[in-house]
Parts: C-alpha cells; sequence; structure tokens
C-alpha cells in the first residue's frame, strides 16, 4: 500500500518552521482523537528538542461518524487560519480535547482572541469543509490508516509520536 | 489460492443481519468491495472497519459498495456494527464455518479465522483487484480507489 505523502506539502499546507529544516514531519490527525490528544505534547517537545531542523505541516483527518466534533473543531482550527491563527487554535483544541463541543470552540476561539462575529459566519463556508475532505482524501491517497499518521519527509513512518521522538533522538546522537 | 484478477467472483448468501441474508448477486451492476478481516473488536480490524465507514461517499463516487465479511456470528457484528455506528454491512461466515472465506482463498485453517483480505469486483462480477495484507497491518484505502479508478471509464 501507498507510503509517500500526496501531494506534496505546498502553500496550501498549515506550517510551523522553515522550508530549509532538514526533517519535515507531516501528521494527518483529528481533534477528538484520544492517540492525536497524547501525540500533541509529544510533538511540541519533538519541536523544542530540535529546533530548526524541524518543520512541522498538520493535515486534517476527521474520522466524522466516530468522532462527532472532529469535523467542526478541523473547520473551527480553519476558520482561525482565515484570522492568521490557525496554530493558537490548533493548540487550543488539543490542549482541551476533554471541553469539545460546539460551545466549547466558541469559547476556545474567543480565547485565542478571534473576531467572533467574522468566525461564526466562516465556521458556514461551505469552503472550509472542502478543505478538511480535501486533506482527508489526500491522506486517504498517501496511505493514512488511522489517526494520527505521520510522514517523514514524505515517508510514511511506521509508529506513534514517541517512536518518531526515540527515532530522531537516535538519528541525532548518530551524527 | 487466493483469487486473482480476472477470476469470476463466487457467489454467495450469508447474514448481514440477524433477520437478513445478503447474496452478492444482488449487487450486480455495482462495483463491490470485499473486506474480509479475521475478528470484530480487534484492534486493528476496528481501525480498518473505522476508515471504511468514513469512505463510503467516496466508494460511492465509483459505484462501489462496501461489505465487510469474518467469521463471527451475526448477533456479533450486530454489537460491533452498533458500538462502532457502521453503516455498511458486515457479513456473517459463521456456518458453516469459513465456507465464503474458502472461496476466496483467504482462509486461515490455523487460526480459524479470514485473513485480511481485499477484493474489489467489477459490475460483470470479476475480481478487478485482489489484496492479501498481513494479519497486523490496516492496509486502508488507498489500493482499493486506485483499483476503483481503473475499472471506472473516463468521462
Amino acid at each position: 500500500m501507498s507510503n509517500h505523502l500526496k501531494p506534496e506539502v505546498s502553500s496550501h499546507d498549515h506550517v510551523q518552521g522553515s522550508a530549509k529544516a532538514s526533517i519535515e514531519i507531516v501528521e494527518y490527525g483529528d481533534y477528538q482523537c484520544p492517540s492525536c490528544g497524547v501525540a500533541f505534547p509529544v510533538l511540541k517537545e519533538i519541536q523544542e528538542k530540535f529546533g530548526q531542523q524541524i518543520r512541522f505541516v498538520f493535515r486534517n483527518f476527521p474520522l466524522s461518524e466516530s468522532h462527532e466534533f472532529a469535523m467542526p473543531a478541523a473547520v473551527a482550527s480553519e476558520a482561525a487560519a482565515l484570522q492568521d491563527k490557525f496554530w493558537e487554535m490548533h493548540d487550543i483544541i488539543f490542549e482541551n480535547q476533554n471541553l469539545l463541543s460546539n460551545e466549547g470552540l466558541f469559547k476556545m476561539a474567543s480565547g485565542i482572541g478571534l473576531d467572533i462575529e467574522q468566525f461564526k459566519e466562516d465556521i458556514q463556508n461551505p469552503q472550509l469543509e472542502q478543505k478538511v475532505e480535501s486533506d482527508f482524501e489526500s491522506g486517504i491517497r498517501s496511505g493514512v490508516n488511522g489517526t494520527p499518521s505521520f510522514f517523514v519527509n514524505g515517508t510514511k513512518f511506521d509508529g506513534d509520536a514517541q517512536d518518531l521522538m526515540d527515532m530522531l533522538t537516535e538519528n541525532s546522537s548518530i551524527e | 489460492m487466493m483469487l486473482q484478477k480476472g477470476d469470476k467472483a463466487p457467489d454467495f448468501k450469508l447474514f448481514a443481519t440477524p433477520d437478513r441474508q445478503f447474496s452478492l448477486s444482488e449487487l450486480k451492476g455495482k462495483n463491490v468491495i470485499l473486506a474480509f478481516y479475521p475478528a470484530d473488536w480487534s484492534p486493528v480490524c476496528s481501525d480498518q472497519m473505522v476508515l471504511y465507514n468514513e469512505m463510503l461517499k467516496y466508494f460511492d463516487k465509483y459505484n462501489a459498495t462496501i461489505l465487510g465479511i469474518s467469521v463471527d456470528s451475526k448477533w456479533c457484528h450486530l454489537a460491533f456494527s452498533d458500538s462502532r455506528k457502521l453503516h455498511f454491512p458486515l457479513l456473517a461466515d459463521f456456518e458453516p464455518k469459513g465456507e465464503v472465506s474458502k472461496l476466496y482463498g483467504v482462509y486461515d485453517e490455523q487460526q480459524g479465522e479470514s485473513n485480511r483480505a481485499l477484493f474489489v469486483i467489477d459490475k460483470e462480477g470479476y475480481v478487478a483487484w485482489s489484496y492479501l495484507s498481513q494479519v497486523s497491518v490496516n492496509p486502508g484505502a488507498d489500493g482499493i480507489l486506485d483499483a476503483l479508478e481503473s475499472i471506472t471509464p473516463k468521462n
């Protein structure tokens, strides 16, 4: 089965870190998935530990039939992106995963200082849901079989965030 | 031997719910995805079925229906399906045990379970693609989509 990221990371993606970074990590994640919640602080740790070497990309892979707030949360993060606050929203959702609800998402949106009227309007824009779905489809095409799934420099990584940390740590000690 | 591309897909009739039987021939004119899997409730099978549950509208685009098949009983399927909110049929290859899995060449005699195997069957009832996965690996859905794409005429 496929293990290559399709399509490659582009300007349509949400990216943290420099394009010159030597390690590009792409996560396909679901905001309501408990394992993604577990991965979140570990990924932060990876970014901190390896600094400039890491470029991190998040793509949506909501399992909407299992997680009722996965799609609303993904759309909310895309709405936040329209106000240049994607990562603030991404972080606050994972930090408060147990509070996920429609009301909770509004509270988080105010919490990070979004213009709420604008946010309300944007989350109803069908284009945002389409963007999330195109992320999902790219995941399927890339061989994503559950969340979180990680790609390192375009190749599927067989393991969780902690395995990723261990692999990076091991490789850096060899150099 | 596992059935391969070009083989005629054998018809079968299995329970999909406690009171309804389902046969492959009912789906003539549609593309059919058969997903054989070892067991309800096991972690990999659960993830795999949950993934396909999200994929139904993508399968629909290719005029395709998915059927899950394992040797679990109809009542077990019902409970599993309810718990995971699945919106596609799970068929019980229960009596005689594994008969349909054997017909398709994907029965593990030692474990007494189906292998983890995928088949895409075209509208005329022929195997268009088949894939045997390692039992411990969830094969995802990209292979299925590629196969469906290959048998769908381009506009």
